[in-house]
């Protein structure tokens, strides 16, 4: 780990790395102006910050659909708590709620948790703040280009939010939309207008996410800080720049599904409806497009998806258990090769959601086969996390607590990934809650619980001030428990035939002799135990940042550059552009006094570190 | 709440193999859960700052085990791959000796004709032993024929023809689901699947009086909608005689070209709806779309009397 310093010329802080241009030290004075300052700003932190609020609150409401749902599902038909006096008081519904209502809700579960929630988040949020901050620039490449990506998220909000108000109600055709069930204007009240409001609101987030691709992609490639060698950004910077790759290649394609559903549902055009189709008495269409188009289209943009969410999970739980372990990554190199690679995989795997779509075996075959060959670079993520804690001095914070439970619950939404591979089980588990079970333990157990240990860990940074580490701790042990008592039953009823996006699994007698009953119910309960445990997070989150105690510089000692500057940094970050002198993951160095030696703090024997060659 | 059976029945001749293939995956999963999940509690109790362990030498990197990492998964999943694959060969083609049946799924139900011309809605009656070849078509949305016992799922489609086989090998009666979430109603669309003995089956088929075959009311839809005025015996239209067509290549003219289709159900009812797209050679284009006049249901019978051409030669 350790080369000895011999062919790049004396080792030190004048060392410039090959991109530095040391004439670019220049700072712009922060705007003075409210507006521009916190509002219209284009500093990549309050833009970070602004995602990080907007997708918190947008959490809180996909949290609430997550509990009407789980109440429909576990007492259907019975009245629901405030909903029910709320909307159902008429004597014609009984406070029940009627079934479009159920569909509405996890359509639109689905849709904001993904488009408004974690990927707003994740890279929005956390690869705002973070990416300048850990590669030693002042600002993104394109700061107007930021401030414009975060604005194009609010339409996005309050198409999606109207929606709800207008003639017939928000979408109900699923997250995924297929048609024709979402472009005939009959096919459910859903499609009369909310799906158009939808479309419109899924393109304006889908912009948003092009715009930040292309400036974190070009951030990352041009203002870098003298020294900071590609191997040597941290797996945060790395992970978000691939996150990025996928997003500017994928977005496109999802984008054109959007517009040609888009001009089938508003100008007559027949992209995805076939020939003389006629949806609840409507009259024929003209026809001649194919409805599988569009699930080949929403795939391959919808898969990749998938990654863009967990891989700068993965990202930034590599950095949180490295500093908490007291220990250099295990198997840098492999950690970045396995980011690649799953992205790269992740382009040629769409077609395992379609198996059953009456697809060739023999490009079945192919699909079954990319799939399979995913497991390889999430067993090296995997096993590499485990190599860190081998042998470390592990730090048990509320984040590091946070991001151990990310890689135990990434583990069973690993493997009961594997089910869907294999074609053949994938035929008979497919659209039954064994995918449902499946996409929580990747999307909550994976990212949702990195997503609390990158709050956890930067809400220093951020904000100045500590998190309650209690607190902290107490909500992820419940959250721990109530999430797997919510969410590991699934594959259970999953496997037995409860099929996804009924409104009633009581109206089978199959479902209802099998004891799923009391399942559901069970899960019910969990998921709203584990709905109120996030009011201690709420709680916690707004305390901390009115009254927290004041953030240190480094308070979790670690190398990464961010630290090396105030907490929360000023407007231009570094007062000096750091020189960056060695790998991000240099803790407990032998020969080092601390046990943490940050990347601009030279190393005593004038050794220059590098990531191992394995 | 514990009388819960874990499994569905396993009621057709994909269910054990599937199963086995499932099992092997769960033996996996646990497995690893397992493994990995005891070492991410050893690691972070042994290793916890407090603890006086041994910790010289840390390991950071080693291409060794990141090799047995890699290796130990492509090794399972190529297995698996193997495996699966060959299964899902097995699930696509179906016997030729197959009974078949017609399916049309709309909002919110399934309409099911057997051959002999007995429809029923929500419910498919089957001998039990006999290899099953359902043709499905929807006349809406998208929705997905499920029977969990029978562990098979395809997705039924609009404007095309989507098939599924199966060979149930219980008696008895199993769970059918819509699978593709279709609308308002989608979670009471379903009905059942009565598996009989093949002699019950015999006398099911011709209870309340033995009506039309499907092939003899498509004989009459093809005289009612006059596609027999120019496709039997016309002295003034030229237009290929239907005889022997079924399931042989059809020459297609193709520009200057001339290409082969075989003549399956997908072309059949291409050719009713879309007469242009695919004309045979040496015919002019000259038959009328018949889009929107025909409903699924009586399209299916359509083919099944064309199909019933199949074994006849035509007589010039």
């Amino acid at each position: 780990m350790h080369e000895p310093e011999s062919h790049e010329g004396a080792p030190g802080v004048t060392a410039p790395g090959p991109e530095s241009d040391p004439g670019h030290d220049h700072i712009h004075p922060a705007p003075g102006w409210f507006l521009t300052r916190y509002i219209f700003a284009s500093d990549h932190k309050v833009i970070g910050i602004q995602f990080l609020f907007s997708g918190l609150i947008f959490f809180l409401v996909g949290g609430m659909l997550a509990m009407a749902l789980r109440w429909q599902l576990a007492w259907p038909w019975k009245p629901m708590p405030i909903l029910s006096r709320l909307l159902w008081a008429e004597p014609s519904l009984g406070y029940q709620m009627p079934p479009e209502f159920y569909n509405k809700l996890f359509t639109m579960h689905a849709t904001i948790m993904i488009f408004f929630v974690i990927i707003p988040l994740l890279t929005g949020g956390f690869g705002n703040f973070l990416i300048p901050l850990m590669i030693g620039a002042r600002d993104m490449a394109f700061p107007k280009l930021n401030m414009l990506s975060y604005w194009f998220m609010p339409p996005a909000m309050v198409l999606i939010t109207y929606s709800f108000f207008v003639e017939g109600g928000s979408a109900e055709a699923g997250w995924t939309s297929y048609p024709p069930l979402a472009f005939a204007r009959w096919a459910t009240p859903g499609s009369l207008n909310g799906q158009t409001l939808w479309l419109l609101s899924l393109l304006f987030a889908g912009i948003s996410s092009i715009l930040g691709s292309i400036n974190y992609i070009t951030t990352i490639v041009m203002l870098r800080a003298p020294g900071m060698k590609l191997f040597r950004m941290p797996m945060t910077v790395w992970a978000m720049f691939i996150t990025a790759i996928l997003q500017a290649f994928a977005l496109p394609v999802l984008t054109s599904a959007l517009i040609m559903q888009t001009l089938d549902r508003v100008a007559g055009t027949n992209f995805f409806s076939p020939v003389g189709l006629t949806v609840a008495n409507a009259p024929p269409v003209v026809g001649g497009g194919g409805p599988i188009l569009y699930q080949h289209l929403f795939w391959f943009y919808s898969h990749p998806a998938v990654y863009v969410m967990i891989l700068p999970a993965m990202g930034m739980v590599s950095d949180i258990i490295a500093t908490f372990s007291r220990k250099p990554l295990f198997g840098y190199k492999p950690m970045v090769c396995a980011i690649a690679g799953i992205a790269g995989l992740g382009f040629i795997v769409w077609g395992h959601h379609m198996f059953q779509s009456g697809m060739n075996p023999a490009l079945g075959a192919t699909f079954m086969m990319s799939t399979m060959l995913i497991a390889l670079p999430s067993a090296i993520k995997v096993f590499n996390w485990l190599g860190t804690m081998w042998g470390g001095r592990i730090q048990f914070t509320a984040a590091m607590l946070n991001a151990v439970g990310f890689v135990s619950m990434f583990i069973i939404g690993g493997l009961s990934g594997i089910f869907m591979a294999a074609s053949p089980v994938d035929i008979h588990i497919h659209d039954t809650y064994f995918i449902v079970g499946h996409i929580h333990y990747v999307l909550f157990g994976g990212s949702t619980f990195a997503i609390f240990a990158a709050i956890h860990y930067w809400f220093p940074k951020i904000f100045g001030r500590m998190m309650n580490e209690r607190l902290g701790m107490i909500h992820f042990f419940l959250t721990f428990i109530f999430f797997n008592g919510t969410f590991y039953l699934m594959h259970i009823v999953g496997m037995h035939g409860h099929p996804r996006r009924i409104a009633d699994p009581t109206v089978y007698s199959y479902l209802q002799g099998a004891g799923v009953i009391g399942m559901n119910q069970f899960m019910t309960v969990n998921a709203f135990l584990l709905g109120f445990t996030q009011l201690i997070f709420v709680f916690n989150f707004l305390y901390s940042l009115a009254a927290g105690p004041k953030a240190s510089e480094n308070p979790w000692h670690a190398n990464t550059l961010e630290w090396t500057t105030s907490s929360p940094p000023a407007h231009y970050n570094f007062e000096r552009i750091p020189v960056v002198l060695h790998a991000p993951y240099e803790y407990s160095v032998p020969g080092v006094d601390e046990d943490f030696l940050p990347q601009t703090k030279p190393f005593p024997g004038g050794q220059r570190l590098e990531p191992a060659h394995s | 709440m514990w009388n819960f059976p874990l499994f569905p029945d396993q009621a057709s001749s994909h269910a054990s193999s599937i199963d086995a293939l499932y099992f092997f995956e769960w033996a996996v999963a646990i497995f690893f859960s397992i493994v990995i999940g005891i070492a991410v509690v050893v690691l972070a109790v042994r290793y916890r700052s407090g603890s006086k362990v041994d910790r010289t030498n840390p390991p950071t990197h080693s291409q060794f085990m990141e090799a047995i990492w890699i290796a130990i998964p492509f090794v399972i999943g190529m297995v698996m791959f193997a495996w699966g694959a060959i299964l899902f060969y097995d699930m696509y083609d179906p016997p030729g000796d197959a009974l078949e049946v017609s399916v049309v799924g709309k909002q919110w139900m399934w309409y099911i004709q057997h051959a002999q011309g007995r429809a029923e809605i929500n419910e498919l009656h089957i001998p039990v032993g006999q290899a099953v070849k359902l043709t499905m078509t929807s006349q809406d949305v998208i929705h997905s024929f499920f029977v969990p016992a029978f562990r098979v799922k395809q997705d039924v489609l609009p404007g095309r023809y989507t098939s599924l086989w199966f060979q149930p090998t219980k008696p008895g009666r199993y769970h059918l689901f819509c699978a593709e979430y279709c609308g308002t109603n989608h979670s009471v669309m379903g009905g059942w699947v009565e598996v009989m003995e093949p002699a019950a089956y015999e006398r099911w088929l011709t209870e309340g009086g033995s009506g039309p075959s499907m092939a003899e009311e498509g004989a009459r839809l093809f005289l009612q909608h006059h596609c027999a005025g120019c496709h039997r015996d016309s002295v003034t239209v030229k237009a290929p005689r239907l005889e022997g067509v079924y399931g042989r290549p059809v020459p297609i003219q193709n520009g200057k070209d001339v290409s082969f289709v075989t003549a399956d159900v997908a072309y059949i009812r291409d050719s009713i709806l879309r007469p242009k797209s695919q004309v045979v050679a040496g015919y002019e284009p000259i038959m009328p779309s018949f889009e929107g006049q025909i409903s699924e249901t009586d399209l299916l019978k359509i083919i099944a009397y064309i199909k019933s051409l199949s074994g006849k030669e035509a007589v010039r």
